[in-house]
């Protein structure tokens, strides 16, 4: 077997273990107040870096592209109250529109 | 429709409208993110592993920063050690969905290890746009399936045609899954400490973004959550913070009214 092989299998089981290992603290550590506080806070926490991560990192880099303009709209639109769906397909064809016209 | 998904968090009261919208925002996600298995596909390929190697990954590990850590670690020239390490450091994260989801998921058995291994970003983001238990889990549910299928089949159709087919990016499909974050988001933000934690998270992940291998930011940014929950609660209550205050001595379940009651506010 290659090391490529050792370093995908390896890779792969740890990566499930880190899944399951979330689901098996006790409940009655997660209704401790601050760490029901914390886990309340996490999503806010991840979706605020994932929407800044998407909208402006390109890898290691950031960069102004089509994706803001994209963002910004979704916001408007969310503002609005459209749903789901439909922010995320207006901020796909902003985008889509923007690099085909040459921008970003 | 976004009130009815708040306005109920007795356990297993699950509204009709709340969990079709989280199902539909599950495929949504699912649909959209999926199609990026594309360029995980072309770009694994590229790297230099085979399709089974790149279907290990897509099908077992499936979870789609530390996919891209491994074969961007391989395809620079790395060695299978540090992919390996750049993958598992990426998958923390998934450590920490875990915790939030555990009270809602079925534990033990075939669907406890479906649910471990649907853990990932957009699974715990829809999950995370809703207070009530069913709902919940039928967003968990719907967005972890609906990614895994278009996920597997699209990193195959990649591995198998990647180069021929093009970039997802003309499509705008990253800036959709900007928009689609942004969209899990912004029903959470009730109130001002909310906004502050997400704002505060956003600025850390961007700061840290040229410093640390890509991924890591937004476990980076995770610690605002950590630190502003282990603090202290302030002796005094703002007004339209009170909830936030007085959510030390609480469960979720008078959070979720305060979320509630401050949507209907809203409304």
């Amino acid at each position: 077997m290659s090391w490529l092989w050792i370093g995908v299998i390896g890779a792969t089981v740890v990566a499930f273990v880190q899944k399951w290992l979330g689901y098996q603290v006790p409940p009655a550590v997660l209704e401790k107040p601050r760490i029901a506080r914390v886990t309340a806070l996490l999503p806010v926490a991840l979706l605020g870096a994932l929407v800044a991560t998407q909208a402006v990192a390109d890898g290691q880099h950031l960069t102004a592209d089509a994706r803001l303009p994209a963002l910004a709209v979704a916001a408007l639109l969310l503002a609005l109250r459209a749903p789901f769906l439909a922010v995320v397909i207006a901020a796909a064809v902003v985008a889509a529109v923007c690099r085909a016209l040459g921008w970003g | 429709m976004r009130k009815h998904e708040t306005t109920d968090s007795r356990p297993g009261a699950g509204t009709p409208l709340a969990v079709s919208a989280a199902r539909r925002k599950g495929l949504s996600v699912g649909i959209a993110t999926g199609l990026y298995g594309i360029s995980f596909g072309a770009l694994a390929t590229a790297s230099g592993l085979d399709v089974c190697q790149t279907m290990v990954l897509t099908a077992i590990m499936f979870t789609g920063g530390s996919q891209f850590a491994f074969v961007g670690v391989i395809g620079g020239g790395g060695s299978a050690l540090g992919a390996a390490l750049a993958a598992i450091l990426l998958g923390i994260r998934n450590t920490l969905y875990g915790l939030v989801l555990a009270p809602v998921l079925p534990r033990g058995g075939a669907k406890g290890a479906a649910r471990s291994l649907l853990t990932i970003d957009e699974s715990a983001a829809v999950a995370a746009t809703t207070e009530d238990p069913v709902a919940k889990r039928a967003g968990f549910w719907a967005a972890g399936l609906a990614v895994y299928v278009f996920w597997n089949l699209f990193s195959l159709v990649g591995a198998l045609i990647g180069q021929s087919v093009g970039d997802p990016s003309a499509w705008g499909l990253d800036a959709a899954a900007a928009a689609a974050f942004l969209g899990l988001l912004w029903p959470r933000l009730v109130s001002r400490d909310i906004v502050a934690v997400a704002v505060a998270a956003a600025f850390i992940a961007l700061i840290t973004t040229p410093v640390l291998p890509a991924g890591l930011p937004v476990l980076a940014a995770a610690l605002v959550a950590v630190l502003v929950g282990l603090l202290p609660r302030r002796p005094r209550t703002e007004p339209g913070t009170g909830g936030t205050a007085s959510a030390g001595t609480d469960a979720d379940g008078a959070d979720d009214a305060r979320i509630a009651a401050e949507q209907e506010d809203r409304a």
